[in-house]
């Protein structure tokens, strides 16, 4: 939304239409209600006169509601008519009790709205004719979509076809369209070159957990509340899971929840809960729980990428100190000894790597570990993101972090977990994925030449990935050579010749036909040849779970720009049209490949997939079946955890924790220890740590949501930041008279990429922060190829040279470079 | 239709802008003053003296209410040039001092010169026409539009950059 001048807004009437609305954003999924009215129509200030039954004749007190003009918008529907909208937070909601974040509270302005923020939106397929982007009906971009499609599966195999696809929930997602999409890449085409939106191969992001039988969501927010610790691990909730922090988290530390512990856990000692920080940078999560009890509060510093160190220093001081639960481990767990001889550490040597005192590390342990007054052991959670998805070696973090909490049994008791805290929403449901693991490296294949056709689906992977920038200039080269054949083609060709002409490109020449199915027309979307417009949630209705598996439906309350439509019914389209083409030349094998899309909604979609759990991989679990729309839509904001043990009286019952019967995910449920090892970093980032000044460590800021699709037109959020910030030491600063505002080159052997310096005083020498995945500067052009054994990168895990490109008076006079952390 | 950028309105005073209203039944009337473009987009708000440019201290937030009584804003003055800055060293600004997030009191931290909410950690930047430094509002915070009178040297409220929390329109 622009802002502007704007002083008052309109309230929805009484007989305003209400439908529920999970945010489309981060992993928290926030409850909205959506209020829509006719645009000439307005709500009066009494409370029987508007349809939120507030009285604004009078100043709302603090705390009641929280209602912008960032939440309004004004709509049109293909009928022709105006509605104006307002989106506001749900106060029954258990997830965010009314609290909105600056993201989501800013969902009804980005709306669709052909003069407002979203203007951009693509509203028709596009096909770039070879110097002109065009419009298209849906039928034309098929035509050729799928006769490209056809030639290359029927002439060089499935493998020649490749995607960069979603695989999550919330917008760009859902239970919808992973199955559309996931039924089309793996049951119809069979491909397996499939990368996932923010790596380079299908994979998981949490192998080692899974294989250890403990899934990464296995406790619910409310578990924060009443834990005795939290050991939060290279995560940042307040800026990127915020009202799980606002709400749950944080009242635990403040104290608001004591009452609820006493009242879950009468027979144990419940003191001040205390907050652990595992991270090389002092966040602003961090800085706030400082504000709230910093006596409770404390700081494991350690050295970029030394976590694994830490988990195997704390569990060896642990079973020194007899710590740990052995008749859980001897009932419902393999391997402990093996782990343990493995990962023996130190507590010295735990110092000596990690930079953390011994002091510190037995303090750590003591609030984490060591039983409490009453004897039982503590409870724990053990809360990560990034630092460890994105960290110095996926698997064998993990590894150690769970064997960590398998031996202190941190799981399957309320108040503990060991759970991702997530990025964006989950809504898995895919036919299982037809390739090995470790699955290919897809951006490497591009590289190396192979593939004929990639398809972007709802991602914006030149943005998301790692070793960037040879990527992206291999992704010009290929695609410049399709664009080439195009222009040089003539005028005057059928769809037939179009497609000849590129399959001539890609099959003779190197080329890569590149097609983008997204919302917008992206980065990578302008370096293709085809933009396929998608819709999101309020468009299209969606299915989705938060991070305590909290399933809702997101209701459809408007029409998607143009000819937009839900990314499930563009598979089925692109399917439909395959099944016809190989009707057409009679034949019945492949035929039969391409059947079963005929959905003509995506609740077609929705029943096709999770509500059929047998024989495919679904977040749903085997009882997915129970699950309908209507069903979900009386379960309002509140949804239903997953997986749902039973449908009764007329309500959907979830599962609030997994393991409680210490039955883990394992053939033989019991949960599986697993060696890991410390082995210092990889060698290739070793060695850019000897050549470079400045670690690059990277991740994301609260104003921002993914690759910024929304944001980059978004004012309020270019006004902040105009381009990627790296927050910066301010004695580093000075010695490359650098300022805040400044534009600097970040670079090393990899590649090169712009940011704008933000001096943060939290900042330790030799460290910078830049943000991740941003529309302008893009951190991923420095970071090494180098992947963990699932093709895992470590983002996290760059050094490079910092140069002073120029300095922005502009910026300098509109952005504020005041320090982010709250004192 | 066009719209304004915050950013571009503060650069661009005077300039017509043309803002789409939300079919608002307030009493819309055109102001005249030194900052805002004559397009009759603000509501009527009560002309209110609010500080004198000869009294105000350097960097102290001073406070008051506008554009009624249970609106509390601050005004301060600088003591350098900053974005929508007035006064005869174009130094002095206002701001409402409820959150715009969910109304908590905002303090002003002199230290740092940003308003701070104790509730969910909002921060907004006086030196930068109430950017919001972090937190959870989704504008920045609404800015008191002052004038002044060169020869009486008088700071007057009047109007409002953004909705005050609380309220469906700033004058109730």
């Amino acid at each position: 939304m622009t802002q502007k001048i704007k002083d008052r807004i309109g309230l929805p009437p009484v007989n305003a239409q209400k439908t529920n609305m999970t945010c489309h954003f981060c992993i928290v999924g926030c409850g909205y209600h959506t209020y829509k009215w006719p645009v000439d129509k307005e709500g009066g200030r009494k409370a029987n006169q508007n349809a939120l039954g507030i009285d604004f004749t009078q100043p709302v007190g603090s705390l009641q509601l929280s209602m912008t003009p960032a939440m309004t918008n004004t709509v049109k529907d293909k009928d022709g008519q105006s509605y104006n909208i307002m989106m506001i937070p749900d106060k029954q909601c258990v997830v965010n009790s009314g609290i909105s974040s600056t993201r989501g509270g800013a969902m009804g302005s980005l709306m669709y709205n052909d003069t407002g923020a979203s203007k951009e939106r693509l509203k028709y397929p596009r096909f770039f004719t070879g110097d002109d982007w065009v419009d298209f009906d849906w039928k034309q971009a098929m035509a050729i979509y799928a006769g490209v499609t056809k030639r290359i599966l029927d002439k060089d195999g499935a493998d020649q076809i490749m995607f960069n696809a979603f695989d999550h929930g919330g917008a760009g997602g859902g239970f919808e369209n992973t199955w559309g999409s996931g039924k089309y890449m793996f049951s119809a085409l069979k491909t397996k070159m499939v990368r996932i939106h923010n790596r380079p191969a299908y994979n998981s992001e949490c192998h080692a957990t899974r294989d250890m039988g403990i899934g990464e969501l296995n406790n619910s927010y409310e578990d924060s509340e009443v834990a005795d610790t939290i050991m939060f691990i290279g995560m940042n909730c307040y800026e990127t899971q915020t009202n799980y922090f606002l709400n749950h988290a944080l009242l635990n530390l403040q104290g608001a929840t004591k009452d609820k512990r006493k009242k879950w856990f009468p027979k144990e000692s419940i003191e001040d809960s205390r907050f652990i920080f595992v991270d090389p940078r002092r966040t602003n999560t961090q800085a706030i729980c400082e504000q709230t009890a910093k006596d409770r509060v404390m700081h494991l510093q350690i050295e970029p990428g030394t976590d694994t160190a830490l988990f195997n220093g704390l569990l060896s001081y642990v079973v020194e100190q007899g710590w740990q639960n052995k008749k859980f481990i001897a009932q419902h767990t393999s391997g402990f000894d093996d782990a343990l001889k493995a990962n023996q550490m130190s507590l010295a040597n735990c110092s000596k790597i990690t930079g953390v005192s011994e002091a510190d590390l037995k303090k750590a342990a003591e609030w984490a570990y060591k039983p409490k007054a009453s004897g039982h052991a503590p409870r724990t959670a053990h809360m990560y993101e990034k630092g460890i998805i994105w960290g110095n070696d996926n698997y064998k973090i993990q590894s150690a972090l769970v064997d960590l909490v398998l031996a202190t049994q941190n799981v399957g008791r309320r108040g503990t977990g060991v759970c991702r805290l997530g990025g964006h929403q989950e809504g898995y449901a895919r036919p299982p994925y037809p390739g090995p693991r470790p699955a290919p490296y897809i951006d490497q294949e591009i590289i190396n030449g192979n593939g004929k056709m990639l398809t972007v689906w709802a991602c914006n992977s030149v943005r998301t990935t790692l070793n960037a920038q040879q990527y992206q200039a291999k992704i010009i080269q290929r695609s410049n050579i399709v664009r080439d054949a195009l222009i040089q083609s003539g005028g005057g060709l059928t769809t037939e010749q179009i497609v000849d002409v590129i399959y001539d490109a890609v099959s003779n020449k190197g080329g890569l036909f590149v097609t983008t199915i997204d919302l917008y027309p992206t980065t990578f979307a302008e370096l293709g040849h085809m933009m396929l417009p998608a819709a999101h949630p309020g468009e299209m209705n969606l299915t989705s779970m938060n991070g305590e598996r909290r399933m809702r439906l997101s209701e459809k309350f408007m029409d998607a720009p143009g000819i937009a439509k839900p990314d499930c019914l563009i598979a089925a389209d692109i399917a439909n049209t395959l099944k016809a083409l190989y009707t057409t030349e009679g034949n019945a094998d492949m035929v039969k490949r391409f059947e079963g899309f005929d959905w003509k909604s995506e609740e077609d979609a929705f029943n096709d997939g999770f509500r059929k759990p047998d024989g495919i991989d679904s977040q749903g679990g085997g009882t997915g079946s129970l699950v309908t729309y209507e069903r979900l839509r009386a379960m309002g904001n509140n949804g239903v955890q997953l997986p749902v043990k039973e449908f009764k009286d007329g309500k959907l019952i979830g599962t609030e924790m997994n393991y409680m019967d210490y039955t883990f995910s394992t053939d033989d449920g019991k949960a599986h220890f697993l060696p890991a090892p410390w082995t210092g970093l990889p060698e290739p980032v070793e060695k850019l740590r000897g050549k470079h000044k400045f670690w690059i460590n990277n991740g994301r800021a609260n104003h921002v949501w993914q690759t910024g699709y929304h944001d980059k037109y978004h004012a309020f959020r270019t006004e902040r930041y105009p381009m990627a910030p790296i927050d910066m030491n301010p004695a580093d600063a000075k010695e490359l008279d650098i300022e805040s505002g400044d534009i600097v080159e970040v670079y090393n052997n990899y590649g090169s990429t712009s940011a704008m310096a933000y001096l943060e005083p939290d900042m330790k020498p030799g460290h910078t922060f830049m943000v991740f995945g941003y529309f302008k500067g893009n951190v991923g052009e420095v970071i090494t190829d180098w992947t963990d054994q699932n093709v895992l990168p470590y983002y996290k895990g760059t050094w490079a040279d910092i140069r002073k490109v120029s300095s922005m008076s502009g910026y300098k006079e509109t952005v504020s470079f005041k320090r982010r952390r709250y004192s | 239709m066009s719209k304004i950028s915050r950013r571009d309105f503060l650069k661009s005073s005077g300039a017509a802008a043309a803002i789409p209203l939300m079919g608002s039944t307030g009493n819309v009337l055109a102001k005249e003053n030194s900052q805002l473009p004559d397009t009759g987009i603000m509501l009527d708000y009560p002309e209110t003296t609010v500080s004198n440019s000869s009294q105000l201290p350097v960097n102290k937030a001073i406070n008051f209410n506008f554009p009624d009584k249970n609106s509390p804003c601050a005004v301060i003055r600088m003591g350098h040039p900053v974005p929508g800055g007035v006064g005869p060293d174009k130094d002095i600004v206002a701001y409402s001092i409820l959150c715009n997030h969910m109304g908590c009191p905002l303090n002003y931290d002199s230290t740092t010169r940003t308003f701070k909410c104790a509730c969910h950690f909002s921060m907004f930047d006086s030196e930068k026409a109430g950017q919001m430094v972090t937190g959870q509002a989704t504008e920045d915070l609404p800015r008191i539009l002052l004038s002044y009178d060169k020869a009486s040297g008088d700071i007057k409220a009047v109007g409002v950059d953004g909705l005050i929390f609380g309220r469906q329109a700033n004058v109730v």
